[in-house]
């Protein structure tokens, strides 16, 4: 199958490449930011296979749900960062192996 | 090679490298700007996959608001800090010269190729991923989870508003 005149499985091995780097990156940091930054990118790399999928089928359902998860992604960044925040209040660091107690 | 593949091979070298400088840099601003680069990258390849819509949206929505509110939060919390570098020695002559590059081709675009700016036609509205395209399947069969979506931002704000407004009281 071809998009343009490339192979639609070039698009979705960059997919999972960068979905992979962002699972390392979850993996590997402990700034509580970055972790978050890393979330960010794995959700790129599924809008990606998401918009190359679109254009294999010749559908546009593909890019209408990545419209979706954008709008998804943006409430999570703002709640998710107002918790940093709140965390950073109480605890003075944002390093995840900080975060070990329910009670702030 | 066919000039596709050169692009894409650039694009997706672009793509790993900035996602990897995101990774494995060690101060969250040098971060958050890797990851700018990347999201900028990513909308390149969703104009290759004819979706130019979108393309913009991931332009506007990650790389304008999500990351800025990234490069806010991380400058608010103050947690990293960069360190005073000395400014680099070669950046300044080296800015002037790419301004003048830039203005030569622009100006030299202006006066000697008025064919290029002359055709302009208006892009076609019927053609896969077009914005009108997207819009009339958005409100029409997804006009329910268009809604929704508005709900949930909604109920996004008023959560974020909770969280962090201070209590009666409290002090710093």
């Amino acid at each position: 199958m071809m998009a343009g005149t490339l192979p639609i499985s070039y698009y979705l091995g960059l997919s999972a490449l960068l979905f992979t780097l962002g699972v390392l990156g979850v993996l590997i940091r402990r700034n509580a930011l970055v972790i978050f930054m890393s979330v960010e990118l794995m959700l790129n790399a599924g809008n990606l296979a998401f918009v190359a999928f679109a254009r294999m089928y010749d559908m546009l359902n593909g890019q209408i749900f990545v419209f979706f998860v954008m709008a998804v992604a943006a409430a999570e960044v703002a709640v998710g960062l107002a918790l940093i925040v709140a965390i950073f209040k109480t605890k003075r660091s944002i390093d995840v192996d900080q975060m070990n107690s329910l009670k702030g | 090679m066919s000039i596709d593949l050169i692009l894409f091979l650039v694009l997706a070298l672009v793509a790993v490298a900035t996602a990897l400088g995101m990774l494995f840099s060690r101060n969250a601003v040098y971060s958050a700007l890797f990851l700018v680069l990347n999201f900028a990258t990513v909308a390149v390849f969703y104009v290759l996959l004819s979706a130019p819509f979108i393309a913009l949206t991931q332009i506007t929505v990650y790389a304008g608001a999500i990351m800025v509110l990234f490069l806010f939060v991380i400058m608010l919390l103050g947690a990293e800090r960069l360190p005073a570098s000395p400014a680099l020695p070669w950046q300044r002559p080296l800015a002037i010269f790419l301004a003048l590059v830039l203005i030569a081709e622009t100006g030299y675009l202006l006066l000697f190729r008025q064919a290029v700016t002359a055709t302009v036609s208006l892009p076609q509205t019927d053609v896969f991923g077009s914005p009108s395209q997207v819009g009339t399947a958005l409100f029409n069969q997804y006009l329910l989870p268009f809604e929704v979506t508005s709900v949930l931002l909604l109920s996004a704000m008023v959560g974020v508003i909770v969280l962090t407004v201070r209590k009666k009281g409290e002090r710093e």
